[in-house]
């Protein structure tokens, strides 16, 4: 506590759950654009795959 | 004799402050050289600093360079060509397992967002500072100047030096969350076939994806395609090579002096720039750990264990981070070849740092 005064900082405990909650988002929305990227080119790999075959 | 002393009045304005800047301009030109820690841009920043750093000096020119290049964002994303031109997603698309070690090592870009909150930077400075673990450049750099960031000078030289020290960083976080056993877990290697349709569709894709569901993150993404699909397609040849070589010379040369208008004593010399430096170092060590812990949990559930190690390779820093899995597993077992797969997960990072990039503003933008 004393590094952060020294530092001029606020302990700011408040900000910790709506920070918890941006992460929860975050992970789930990036989890979620990669996953949506990975069945793409699942299949993309089983068409074109196919066709080259 | 007068006039001759008058010449070197100026010696007297030097202020300690800015003869600490000019002594960390030297640091970084130092580790550029010597140490061959990202010298593309540590060099030139270095420099910046001490130039930027003098009495009295007129930074007119660097200062309308920052505002062309880096206060409207065009020198990240014109970068963001030539990454995208120079990366070869080939690994990836033939395993696209890979694709979630990028997404679960950015957790430590959350991670320092908490952290950061906890010690008071605002929603702005905290989302900036998080997004040094992005472990990308471009994004770090793109993100400050989005917010506004009184730390951009900070942000910036702590996201190019933590990346260029990967290898130290990544092995004993590594070690201390794997056993040996782990370490020595075997991946052959035995990828699928990647048409040329699926290349070329692939970045026409992400972009598409990622802008609608992180709509801000619709043009850093959009920049890393552009350039992969001018590499995919074929027929560009010609502007592939400018991409990777030239076009990402020009700006990487412009874009670390650029930077270096930001690294004026009284901008750099603060508490909160030691505060930074460190939240850097929490989120590389954070998104290694979430990176080698989601693979642990992913072999709870699998047959064919995946080497945790993998997932660490998951961060942006590419191609550092692949390389120091591909080493540290063959530190452990020589017949071990984990490259390739450490590749994969090394370029879904650099996607997954991009959209991670954009739903923190899109995030934090909401909560304003």
């Amino acid at each position: 506590m004393f590094i952060l005064n020294a530092m001029k900082f606020a302990w700011s405990p408040e900000t910790l759950l709506p920070s918890l909650l941006l992460t929860l988002k975050g992970m789930i929305g990036i989890f979620a654009v990669i996953l949506v990227i990975w069945v793409f080119v699942a299949i993309l790999n089983k068409v074109t795959g196919k066709k080259e075959k | 004799m007068e006039q001759f002393v008058e010449l070197f009045s100026n010696v007297a304005n030097f202020t300690w402050q800015q003869l600490l800047m000019i002594a960390i301009g030297a640091a970084l030109i130092y580790l550029a050289i010597k140490k061959e820690m990202e010298p593309t841009l540590l060099l030139p920043m270095g420099f910046g600093a001490i130039l930027v750093n003098l009495p009295f000096v007129n930074t007119e020119a660097i200062e309308t360079l920052f505002n062309a290049g880096i206060a409207t964002e065009l020198f990240p994303l014109l970068l963001f060509i030539g990454i995208g031109a120079m990366i070869d997603f080939g690994p990836l698309l033939s395993n696209p397992k890979m694709f979630l070690f990028g997404a679960a090592a950015q957790f430590g870009i959350f991670f320092t967002f908490i952290m950061a909150r906890l010690i008071g930077f605002t929603l702005q400075d905290a989302g900036s500072i998080a997004i040094i673990g992005a472990a990308d450049g471009p994004t770090s750099i793109y993100l400050a100047n989005y917010f506004k960031s009184n730390y951009q000078g900070p942000i910036m030289v702590a996201a190019y030096s933590y990346m260029a020290l990967v290898p130290i960083i990544q092995p004993p976080v590594i070690k201390l969350l794997t056993s040996k056993k782990e370490r020595c877990i075997r991946m052959p290697y035995s990828p699928g076939a990647v048409s040329g349709t699926t290349r070329v569709l692939f970045p026409i894709f992400v972009t598409v994806v990622s802008g609608t569901i992180a709509p801000k993150s619709a043009e850093l993404i959009g920049f890393l395609m552009f350039g992969n699909l001018i590499r995919e397609c074929g027929v560009l040849g010609s502007l592939s090579e400018t991409a990777q070589k030239s076009l990402a010379n020009l700006v990487t040369l412009l874009l670390g002096i650029s930077v270096a208008f930001k690294m004026k004593a009284e901008l750099f010399i603060t508490a909160e720039t030691l505060a930074i430096i460190a939240l850097g170092l929490v989120a590389f060590i954070f998104d290694t750990a979430g990176g080698v812990l989601f693979a642990k949990f992913l072999n709870l559930f699998l047959k064919n264990k995946i080497n945790p190690m993998i997932g660490a390779a998951g961060i942006s820093a590419f191609p550092m981070a692949s390389r120091v899995v591909h080493k540290l597993g063959q530190q452990e077992d020589n017949q071990n070849f984990l490259l390739m797969h450490a590749a994969g997960a090394n370029v879904s990072g650099q996607i997954a740092s991009v959209i991670a990039g954009g739903l923190m503003i899109t995030l934090i933008e909401a909560m304003l």
